[in-house]
């Protein structure tokens, strides 16, 4: 049942001489390591004309596919021998090798116009980006309106299945990050104020730089990553799979339904997010600061509204609102902007998601300075 | 006409051996039992075609056939070997298939596509490689321009002829096909109908298609099973088939399709 590997046997001692080819020449076995490397040797001519000059007997073969019969018709250089003993099937797997036998179409190759023209298109890629992004806002301020108009019938089962799967699923990560990263800064912190004796500072350091600037920015890039990519990826699939040009047939509007109640209930769950993930970093600091420093809780509760500004805390919930939007935004401009096939799916994602995080760590510095005068 | 006498003469070797399969699906704390003691029967060099009403399990069948869902019960043997052990190493040597929806890889080219199997095996230089699968590419009705193309800038017609060029890089003694006209315009699938015939003949295969398109079984199966009931209720050439008398069968054939279908049949008889 099982055929022999392919092999070549030289008949007769006198010249011009003759090849005889025995065994399974097919793809399979061909491949085999040790048969290829026996099958180069035998077929390896001094001159292309030499394997013509040869007598060529395939009767002997077991088989002979079409990767066979292209192993040889490139050792006769594209020619039929002349002293050739074959089977009619044979003979009619070569000639379709013979009659298909054509040069592969090159690819373009680059040049330096072509890298120009490259250029061109990535310039051109960028403003369409940004056309999309804008008519994509100003989509988004109009549905608000409409939404304003008619509050009742808005996509709220939308809004809420989305606060659930971004806000409420994320409370334990982002508990649990924002425990740890407090407990580290309190710990790194009381060891430099320990020096100057300045333990009960502790407080407004952690306090300030939690409130104000960490507990907003830990949220925003958990939730970037967690939900800025799903956004991307439900929408892109939506695309390959034709949902998007379904519901624009029944006319329902894209930016009502998938946009907006995305938007919104990123726009709600951020602010809470981020109040959580701080409370949960002020734990782990307080903590930490009662066993390095021994900063009592009671302490630290009654020393942080004197601290800490609650304007502080207003302007976190007002930049993580706009974080929010954003990962949002972000999300479905990428979800949307994906082509129907894997590859443009894979890179809409990770693009949404290096997006996002860019976007929210630029946003806050702008908040930073805008803000430099508000609770501090 | 169809195919050659030879291959089918009694004696010819079983390709495909379905003995009392069960195909068990678990779904919500609930068996759905697909085919119950289904037997089947392919040998060599046969063109057997698989019909059935929507959910009789055809597309199940094939997919025990390449390995791809497990018996609950029974034995599936392909070319003398368990189904089971149909993926391992050298599999496209040993069966090819055509999904409904071709399955092309949307990462690859074209010609990367035909040519993947091979490629993997990783001995054979890519200069030869990329030889066969430009002869596949054309054998299939391509043009050697398309190679480079992408799958999603293919039409649904090419797109099934570069998954037929795919499935046959490696010469496998066995194709599967699952419903390769569907999707097609008339003119198309009867290019594709006329490819595979051609096919079918010069290289000798066996081939085992699942289809709902008449035209396309009478065209080109020389034996048709007929799933129902869990099991196969005929399994003939077309006219014994069709004679068979089972309400499915008469509501299959017989029905205004069918009949047209059919006449194709009377001026062309496939059988002797």
């Amino acid at each position: 049942m099982n055929p022999d590997a392919p092999c070549i046997e030289r008949m007769g001692a006198t010249a011009p001489g003759g090849l005889r080819l025995l065994g399974d020449w097919s793809a399979a076995r061909l491949a085999e390591p040790a048969a290829w490397a026996q099958i180069q040797a035998g077929l390896a001519f001094a001159a292309p004309g030499d394997a013509l000059a040869l007598s060529w007997d395939l009767r002997g073969l077991q088989r002979l596919d079409h990767t066979g019969a292209q192993v040889l018709w490139n050792a006769w250089g594209h020619q039929w021998p002349p002293q050739l003993l074959v089977e009619p099937a044979q003979r009619a797997m070569l000639g379709r090798v013979a009659q298909y036998a054509l040069a592969e179409p090159v690819a373009q190759r680059s040049s330096a116009w072509l890298l120009f023209l490259a250029l061109g298109a990535k310039v051109w890629l960028l403003i369409d980006h940004l056309r999309d992004a804008t008519r994509l806002l100003g989509q988004l301020l109009l549905d608000v309106l409409k939404l304003l108009r008619a509050p009742t019938k808005g996509p709220w089962r939308d809004v809420s299945g989305h606060l659930f799967r971004i806000g409420a699923t994320a409370l334990p990560i982002t508990a649990l990050l924002g425990f740890l990263i407090g407990v580290v800064l309190a710990y790194l912190m009381s060891l430099q104020l320990r020096q100057f004796g300045a333990d009960s500072f502790i407080v407004n350091i952690l306090g300030l730089s939690v409130i104000r600037e960490l507990g907003p920015m830990l949220a925003a890039i958990l939730v970037a990553g967690r939900s800025g990519s799903t956004i991307t990826a439900q929408i892109g699939v939506m695309r390959v799979t034709e949902e998007l040009d379904a519901m624009r047939v029944m006319g329902i509007p894209q930016g009502y339904r998938l946009v907006l109640p995305r938007a919104m209930a990123m726009a709600l769950a951020m602010p809470l997010l981020a109040v959580w993930t701080s409370l949960a970093a002020l734990f782990g600091g307080m903590l930490a600061a009662d066993l390095t420093m021994g900063v009592t809780p009671a302490y630290f509760f009654a020393a942080l509204p004197r601290a800490v500004e609650i304007s502080n805390l207003t302007l976190a919930m007002g930049k993580s609102v706009v974080f929010g939007l954003l990962i949002g935004l972000i999300g479905c401009h990428y979800g949307l902007r994906v082509k129907p096939n894997t590859e443009s799916l894979g890179q809409g994602t990770t693009a949404s998601v290096v997006t996002s995080i860019a976007m929210v760590i630029l946003v806050d510095a702008l908040f930073a300075l805008v803000f430099k005068d508000v609770g501090l | 006409m169809n195919a050659s006498t030879a291959a089918r003469a009694p004696g010819a070797p079983a390709v495909v051996e379905i003995d009392k399969l069960w195909s068990v699906f678990h779904t919500a704390g609930r068996d759905a039992v697909v085919h119950q003691d289904l037997n089947l029967r392919i040998v060599a060099g046969e063109f057997m075609s698989i019909v059935g009403g929507s959910g009789s399990g055809k597309t199940v069948l094939l997919r025990q056939m390449l390995g791809l869902e497990a018996p609950a019960r029974g034995r599936v043997t392909v070319l003398g070997k368990p189904a089971a052990q149909l993926g391992a190493d050298g599999a496209a040597s040993r069966v090819g298939m055509l999904f409904q929806h071709g399955a092309l890889y949307s990462a690859f080219t074209v010609l990367e596509n035909i040519a993947f199997a091979l490629r993997e095996l990783g001995t054979l230089p890519q200069k030869l490689v990329r030889e066969v699968a430009m002869v596949k590419l054309q054998m299939v009705g391509l043009e050697p321009a398309q190679a480079h193309k992408m799958p999603a800038d293919l039409s649904g017609g090419m797109v099934k002829r570069v998954a037929l060029a795919r499935a046959l890089m490696m010469d496998p003694p066995l194709l599967l096909l699952d419903e390769p006209t569907s999707g097609l315009d008339p003119d198309s699938a009867d290019g594709f109908v006329a490819l595979l015939r051609s096919l079918h003949q010069e290289l000798g295969l066996t081939v085992v298609m699942v289809t709902h398109d008449l035209d396309t079984l009478f065209e080109l199966s020389t034996r048709i099973a007929v799933v129902a009931e869990k099991h196969i209720i005929a399994c003939g050439t077309p006219l014994q088939v069709m004679a068979h008398d089972h309400p499915f069968i008469h509501d299959f054939f017989l029905g205004a399709r069918g009949q047209r279908a059919a006449a194709v049949l009377r001026q062309a008889p496939l059988t002797e």
